[in-house]
């Protein structure tokens, strides 16, 4: 199964274009990091530029350990992965596009982590929500790279919607959109009445970025993008920008039941679930995908507790997960690159055609298995003693970390150790051969780390791990030392059990996976009940398009104006604003006669059976009207009126010769519409008369004939009033005219063709 | 409709229709009338053109494509709106300028009002012929 488009024909890569992007990476990474110094000893680093001051945005950016920490990732390996892509794709025609793909995704990335904004983080939020979209879908030529790149886009996109309603709800909650400061106000905003929607809110958009259960199926799914950006998206990026979300609002809201509760239930099921289903997989990345969402879940778990234990593992176990995930998913690229596979059973003695490639994925497996002395084992030694600082239950929690770190071991073994030093004897789909050096620089460096900072744990406790626990805590007293060896106690003894199960699983693999197979079909398909929902989606808007826009313009008017009746009337009976009967004392003979003009006009028109007596009878409708404006001396409209009743007779006296015969075509839905005219027409004269009860307010009025002469010289109010004092919407109204009119012309002519010119 | 009485007729009242037009339109500030009845009225001697003597006819009465009097109706209303920045007041004030203007009488006025409202005229106009005659070339 190769749904890559890997070319690397020409290993010196794509030219300036593809170093460009390395450069610009690499000059971020190194201005990131000479603020490290400074942020290790506890300050902080605020800009703000003004962006809309009327809305109270700003593009405010905060550097402080937990922003650092993420920024020095996405930069670090953004530099590396740009780098790997240049030569794992180069010549391929749409490099450039890649390039630039990749690039913004790394910069909105860096704008999401460094944002001190609630919109300002929204708004990068959802850039990397294109970004990814446009990356994952790059390989649009398949019907599946689509779909997973819609998938992604959907299930993200949804949870962005409800993160910005819990954005603004937190906002006007606390009177400031500056993360900074609410996140100073805790015990406000914990307290307050808006608390539990916010945190819904918010949730519902980092679990689905995160990939949370039950949110968890698109990313497996969005392993259809190329390899470099898998280890991008899914290592530091994409999918840990929830995770950093909930870890920014951690100061602010952790520590009610409903945070506790829901983090740590849904962490721990989403770590179990996913690194059971790691374990079945056969696809080398789609192994490492799942051991991801077990990632994601393990670091939700612990952003739900409040302990030292915890932060400093969330930390730590962040850093380590980086690190060896990208650089396994680089690795998984090479061998893809080289055999032409990725089949875990296919797959075997690599280890002497790629011995670079077998070292990093040796170093980065070790460190993923948790061995000593890799950052892994110190990673995990802190994750064991977190979860036995939980409060409660923390037995449960610990044989579920347990167990899905048993299954990472089988997994690190499954991925890194078996394609290099198993013998298949199964012929691979290409002559093997060892990688560029482009290719090899990422895993090499990013699982050297790992092993570089386990020897000197110290290195990343004073520079990232202390700052983030601060960022997360308020003081560098709460994080816990990282070391190698800390005697024997209760996490050294899990560690242990957890060498002794993951090896175990990793010998009964195949055993196990008919098993698994089963269990998982048997289980509810989420990715199969995606389908479902879109479908059942694109079925509902058929059938609502098939009753609301039939193409038959007459049933467009039935269903507005019903929409019109139902909205009036069903406000007149919910506010009981019946109107009392008028008085009619002040009727004289002419308002009668104009009535019966009137309502005798409508009655012919809704009763005749030739379409040229309805037009008379509307225009008698018309004419009445026209005359009830002269009556009370509004002349201006008069004339508008019967100017206008004149066009509407020419107009449709035109299109008379188009329409069919009346009789032919739905006399029986005549009394139905004549039923709902009524109502409508009963229905605004009662809004009419509630209207006239309470008295007019006639300060408008006065003032435009006080001032209408003086100041704008016309004594005819109307029209100075369209004119001058309301001039500019008189200017709106006329653009609408000339819109109406050349979409009219428009659909006029575009229907048919015109016959002479 | 291929009657010699309605068509020698149209010619007078189409002519007759767009002065009264013409009349409705600068009377309109201070009596009853305006940019937009007036331009409601000079569409009907078009249309009653159109429907004597045809759109061919008609258009080439016309001279100018109605979208296009439509368009510049616009324009110049816009203008007329601008004009006021110029001057240093807010958007769409009116402008006055009283020639011949004596402490009993105001003398002749002009004023950017009335170049709006011309402009509104000539949207109405245009857009109501550029409908009718679309319409009546399409049956």
């Amino acid at each position: 199964m190769n749904d890559d488009t890997a070319t690397a024909t020409n290993p010196t890569g794509n030219g300036l274009v593809g170093l460009i992007p390395v450069g610009i990476a690499l000059l971020l990474f190194g201005w990131f990091l000479s603020l490290a110094p400074a942020i290790a000893e506890g300050q902080s680093l605020r800009l703000v530029w003004d962006w809309v001051p009327s809305l109270n945005i700003s593009l405010s950016f905060l550097v402080d350990g937990l922003s650092l920490t993420f920024a020095l990732l996405i930069s670090g390996i953004g530099a590396l992965v740009l780098l790997y892509s240049n030569t794992y794709l180069a010549g391929h025609p749409q490099f450039t596009r890649f390039a630039l793909f990749l690039t913004s995704f790394m910069l909105a990335m860096l704008g999401l982590v460094l944002a001190d904004n609630l919109i300002g983080l929204f708004v990068f939020w959802e850039l990397t929500t294109i970004t990814s979209y446009l990356l994952i879908g790059f390989g649009h030529d398949t019907t599946k790279g689509r779909r997973s790149a819609l998938q992604a886009l959907f299930v993200t996109g949804a949870g962005a919607l409800a993160l910005l309603a819990g954005f603004i709800l937190l906002g006007f909650s606390m009177g400031s959109f500056e993360l900074s400061v609410i996140l100073a106000q805790a015990d406000t905003l914990k307290a307050h009445e808006m608390y539990l929607p916010i945190l819904i809110l918010i949730l519902a958009g980092t679990f689905t970025k995160s990939a949370q259960f039950p949110f968890h199926f698109w990313l497996p799914n969005a392993m259809a993008a190329p390899t470099p950006v898998s280890a991008f998206l899914h290592s530091a990026t994409m999918v840990k920008a929830g995770v950093y979300l909930m870890a920014r609002l951690h100061p602010g809201m952790s520590g009610t039941d409903v945070w506790f509760w829901t983090l740590t239930i849904a962490g721990a099921f989403t770590a179990v679930f996913a690194s059971i289903l790691a374990l079945r997989q056969t696809d080398l990345k789609q192994a490492l995908a799942y051991t991801t969402l077990m990632a994601l879940g393990t670091l939700t778990l612990f952003l739900g507790q409040t302990s030292g234990y915890a932060m400093t593992a969330f930390a730590t176990f962040l850093v380590v997960h980086s690190l060896y995930k990208a650089s396994l998913f680089l690795v998984v690229g090479c061998i893809d690159h080289a055999t032409g596979t990725r089949e875990a059973d296919v797959l075997g003695g690599l280890g002497r055609v790629m011995p670079v490639t077998a070292f990093a994925a040796g170093l980065a497996a070790l460190s993923m298995a948790g061995f000593p002395p890799f950052l892994g084992f110190i990673g995990k030694e802190l994750k064991y003693a977190g979860i036995l600082a939980i409060g409660s239950e923390p037995f449960i929690f610990a044989a579920a970390l347990l167990t899905a770190n048993a299954l990472m071991f089988a997994v690190a073994g499954i991925v890194a150790l078996r394609p290099f030093w198993q013998r298949t004897g199964i012929a691979l789909p290409r002559k093997p051969h060892e990688a560029p050096w482009p290719m090899l620089a990422g895993p090499v460096i990013l699982a050297v780390l790992g092993a570089l900072f386990g020897v000197y744990p110290d290195l990343l406790q004073t520079s990232l791990v202390d700052p983030t626990v601060k960022s997360l805590l308020g003081s560098m007293e709460d994080a816990k030392e990282l070391q190698l060896w800390a005697g024997v106690n209760m996490p050294l003894i899990l560690s242990i059990a957890t060498v002794a199960l993951g090896a175990a699983l990793y010998l009964g693999h195949k055993r196990l996976r008919p098993a698994l197979g089963r269990l998982v079909d048997a289980s509810p398909q989420f990715d199969n009940g995606w389908d479902t929902f879109l479908a059942g989606l694109k079925g509902f808007a058929a059938w609502q398009t098939r009753i609301i826009q039939p193409g038959i313009l007459r049933r467009y008017i039935f269903a507005t104006f019903a929409t019109v009746l139902v909205a009036i009337g069903g406000t007149m009976i919910a506010r009981q604003a019946m109107p009392a009967l008028p008085d009619l004392s002040d009727v004289t003979f002419q308002n009668v006669a104009l009535v019966v003009l009137i309502s005798a006009g409508a009655l012919l028109t809704a009763i005749t059976s030739s379409r040229i007596a309805a037009m008379a009878a509307l225009g008698v409708v018309g004419i009445g009207v026209a005359m009830i404006f002269i009556v009370f001396s509004a002349p201006d409209v008069a004339i508008t009126q019967l100017l206008v009743e004149t066009l509407v007779v020419v107009l449709v006296a035109v299109a008379l010769l188009r329409l069919p015969v009346l009789d032919q075509n739905g006399r029986d839905r005549r009394p139905v519409d004549a039923i709902l005219a009524g109502a409508i027409g009963l229905s605004v004269t009662l809004v009419l008369l509630a209207v006239l009860e309470t008295p007019l307010d006639l300060r408008l009025t006065e003032y435009f004939e006080v001032t209408s002469w003086p100041e704008a010289f016309g004594r005819n109010i109307v029209n100075v009033i369209l004119v001058d004092f309301r001039a500019l919407d008189t200017f709106g109204e006329v653009a609408v005219v000339v819109i109406a009119a050349l979409s009219a012309y428009a659909l006029l002519r575009t229907t048919h063709p015109r016959k002479d010119p | 409709m291929n009657s010699i009485i309605l068509r020698v007729g149209t010619r007078y009242l189409c002519g007759l229709l767009v002065l009264f037009s013409l009349y409705m339109l600068i009377r309109g500030h201070n009596e009853p009338g305006g940019g937009f009845i007036g331009g409601l009225i000079g569409s009907t001697g078009f249309v009653l053109f159109a429907l004597a003597c045809g759109t061919a006819d008609a258009r080439a009465a016309l001279k100018v494509m109605p979208q296009n009097i439509a368009m510049a109706g616009l324009g110049i209303a816009l203008l007329a709106g601008i004009a006021a920045a110029v001057f240093g007041d807010a958007l769409f004030t009116g402008q006055w300028l009283f020639i011949n203007e004596t402490p009993e009488d105001k003398g002749i006025p002009l004023s950017t009002v009335l170049v709006f409202d011309i402009g509104v005229y000539l949207v109405v106009f245009g857009s109501i012929l550029s409908i009718v005659f679309a319409m009546e070339e399409e049956i």
